[in-house]
């Protein structure tokens, strides 16, 4: 009895094995997206399991960014990572580093014989993504940058009848909106380090660090302590006393206070598009990043936030191919267009920008435009392709620090940006360490 | 007639003890011991090159003269947080021990904060404290002139995990409290009263000292607490800052290794943490202990 039963489950796992001809390879695609843009990439892989019968990609919601790339990081080391795996701009190095842990895309592109050419998608996007050489590591998939929100109303109702353009606009309004109505808060923003050092650095063609900021090389060297950054720091220093400039911490979660009408000028990602447009009760717009008119070359082209797709490393070669076929899926222009006008992140490919531009979408969008304006603003150099610093998560929170200091009192700006340097420095050679065999 | 019952068995007490010893093996000494020897190495976050480096990230660790500062700001965090719950719960527990009407009600009330889940506590906190949106920091600032900041200030951010952590963990030390005052018997204090003692030396004469063992219990119990279980509610609040102002040594562990991937310096930041808690330990049995009237 037993053994007649032993001998039909046998049979019955063969004649299961026995069929892979027509068997769909499965496709893991962990992710961090919550709400609507949980059901934009839902709708995405059931799209793409309806337009072929081979493969199948399940996406699986795996917490916020460094919860999922923890966890792929445990899974990986578990022997069982998933095929494609979201992980945040600031993750980029410590994936690129992962040597054999990752397959880079353009060479799997180029194995599974996909039609694959790394010109058609947006520089300022790819450039964050790809090597020294242009070769794209992962595939860029949300990405936003920095722009000013601002409320129109409060602008209005100070006096004010054009949106400042330059820092001292923005210093000279916010001193306005100050005295008219907003005495904790002229202007603010969220992302401390991200906003005030790197797209800052970026947008003024000044490096963050040598070798292109990273990108060519972990022997990086942190140089932000020099007179564009000190100049932005003072002035923040000097504005918080009186909260001009008021703090809102090293994350987004002080975005509430423009949203409340608190900080009527508040810098912070472009992907706080879909926020502003539920809750905000007075008449809003954004605009570019401001910049200081005596800087040379300013402003040069902002940078990327957001996540790119990473293809784990050691899988199948038929896996691959099904990786691959999703991505040219992804990249399909009225696909991008779709996805750009229902999230709000930007479209990746040149197609696709071209595209909504000319449907005249913008005309009654002009916010979904900024981000777009400023990173293809100029050509962008070394300065402004991209950051690529290992142990980020860390560093930022080191950098924060400094400027909590700061802006507290503790520190002047140059001691600061000083420590910031150096502290980050040493992280910096730690990581080194640990990448290099 | 013996009465004594006899276990000729060798063997058995052994046979007995094998659970708890294979729980406390697998549960503890072994991941005790994988993270000394993760202390060692020098890993990236992927596992894919290990090197040994001996007590590299000990001396890297010993030289950062900001871990000083964060085991200085453990003490405060610790020290403070046992000191205010512990005498809030029995301020709390002596007055509910009182022959109140619907006494039971306040005790009802009293314990549930200890259901609240850090995370939430945490976050509830915080928006309370929010500098420009929270309704208790609006208070200070228009009502008290208070320019309260945790955002900035590093004394208001101690402030606020201080006070969050010390409301979870009333609760807990009032259970405790109380049921020590209700040992009491009363006749002793009865007997006190009638001899012409006032109510305050009542207490510090009699109650206290027949509550020491259960004081003594709580104050390991808290430090523990205040040690390894408020790092939901600092991630939750300040993430500990600003400038480290509220980094504790645990935070900080969390922080390097989970976050940052620094898992040699986060595994050598757990060691010392373990040799500071035995030792704390340790000192507690062997000196405060003996203030103790069981």
């Amino acid at each position: 009895m037993v053994r007649g039963f032993m001998l039909g489950a046998v049979t019955a796992i063969s004649l299961a094995a026995a069929t892979p001809a027509h068997a769909v390879i499965e496709l893991q695609w962990w992710h961090a997206m919550t709400g609507g843009n949980n059901d934009v990439i839902v709708k995405l892989a059931n799209d793409f399991n309806a337009s072929q019968s081979e493969y199948k990609v399940v996406p699986t919601y795996k917490g916020s960014y460094p919860d999922t790339m923890n966890a792929g990081i445990a899974a990986f080391r578990a022997g069982n990572a998933p095929h494609i795996m979201q992980v945040f701009e600031v993750g980029t190095a410590t994936m690129m580093a992962a040597t054999g842990a990752v397959k880079p895309v353009f060479q799997m592109m180029k194995e599974a014989g996909e039609k694959f050419d790394s010109n058609a998608y947006l520089s300022g996007i790819t450039g964050y993504y790809s090597t020294a050489k242009g070769e794209m590591l992962s595939l860029p998939f949300n990405s936003s940058s920095t722009v000013m929100w601002i409320n129109k109303d409060a602008l209005k109702k100070a006096g004010i009848n054009e949106i400042p353009k330059t820092w001292p606009e923005v210093f000279e309004a916010a001193k306005k909106l100050k005295a008219n109505g907003h005495p904790t808060c002229g202007f603010s923003n969220a992302w401390v380090t991200w906003v005030n050092l790197e797209q800052l650095s970026a947008w003024h063609n000044q490096p963050l660090s040598t070798k292109a900021n990273g990108l060519d090389g972990f022997d990086t060297v942190l140089e932000f302590n020099h007179d564009l950054q000190l100049k932005h720091l003072q002035n923040l220093i000097d504005l918080q006393k009186d909260k001009t400039y008021d703090y809102s911490g090293r994350t987004n979660t002080g975005e509430g206070r423009f949203t409340s009408g608190e900080c009527p000028i508040f810098l912070t990602s472009s992907g706080f598009f879909g926020n502003v447009k539920s809750n905000a009760k007075f008449d809003w717009t954004n605009a570019a990043m401001p910049y200081y008119p005596e800087a040379k070359g300013a402003p040069q082209n902002s940078i990327i936030g957001g996540a790119s797709l990473w293809v784990m490393g050691g899988k199948k070669p038929e896996e691959y191919k099904g990786v691959a076929k999703f991505f040219t899926f992804l990249s399909d222009t009225d696909r991008q267009v779709e996805v750009h006008k229902s999230s709000g992140y930007l479209p990746i490919t040149k197609a696709a920008y071209a595209k909504t531009k000319e449907s005249g979408y913008y005309k009654e969008n002009p916010y979904l435009e900024t981000p777009l304006l400023e990173l293809t603003n100029k050509e962008p150099t070394e300065n402004s392709r991209g950051l690529r610093l290992g142990n980020m998560v860390q560093l930022r929170d080191v950098w924060s620090e400094e400027i909590e200091s700061a802006l507290a009192g503790k520190k002047s700006a140059k001691e600061a940006l000083d420590a910031a340097v150096s502290r980050g420095n040493a992280m910096l050679r730690q990581f080194e360490r640990t990448v290099t065999k | 007639m013996e009465k004594r019952a006899l276990f000729g068995h060798k063997f058995l007490p052994y046979w007995l003890l094998v659970p708890q010893l294979i729980i406390t093996l697998v549960f503890f000494y072994w991941p005790a011991s994988q993270a000394v020897w993760q202390s060692f190495l020098l890993e990236d976050a992927f596992g894919l090159s290990t090197r040994f480096v001996g007590f590299e990230n000990y001396r890297a660790l010993l030289s950062d003269p900001s871990y000083f500062h964060t085991i200085v700001t453990t003490i405060v965090f610790s020290g403070s947080v046992a000191i205010l719950s512990l005498s809030c719960a029995l301020l709390l527990a002596t007055q509910a021990d009182k022959q109140l009407a619907g006494a039971g009600i306040y005790r009802t009330l009293l314990i549930w904060p200890y259901a609240v889940a850090p995370a939430v506590a945490g976050v509830l906190w915080a928006f309370m404290f929010q500098p420009s949106l929270g309704i208790v920091a609006r208070g200070l600032r228009d009502y008290l002139g208070i320019d309260w900041n945790p955002l900035l200030n590093g004394n208001h951010a101690m402030i606020l995990v201080v006070m969050a952590a010390t409301w979870k963990q009333i609760s807990y030390n009032f259970l405790f409290f109380l049921a020590g005052l209700q040992a009491i018997p009363r006749s002793v204090t009865e007997a006190a009263a009638i001899d012409g003692a006032r109510p305050m030396r009542r207490f510090w004469t009699i109650t206290f000292p027949l509550l020491s063992p259960t004081t003594f219990f709580l104050l390991i119990v808290n430090i523990v607490y205040a040690f390894f279980d408020t790092l939901g509610l600092i991630d939750a609040m300040t993430g500990g800052g600003p400038a480290k102002a509220t980094e504790t040594l645990v935070f900080r562990v969390y922080a390097d290794g989970k976050l940052g991937g620094d898992l040699g310096g986060s595994a050598a930041q757990s060691v010392i943490l373990m040799i500071i808690v035995i030792a704390l330990t340790a000192i507690q049995f062997r000196y405060v202990e003996k203030k103790v009237t069981y």
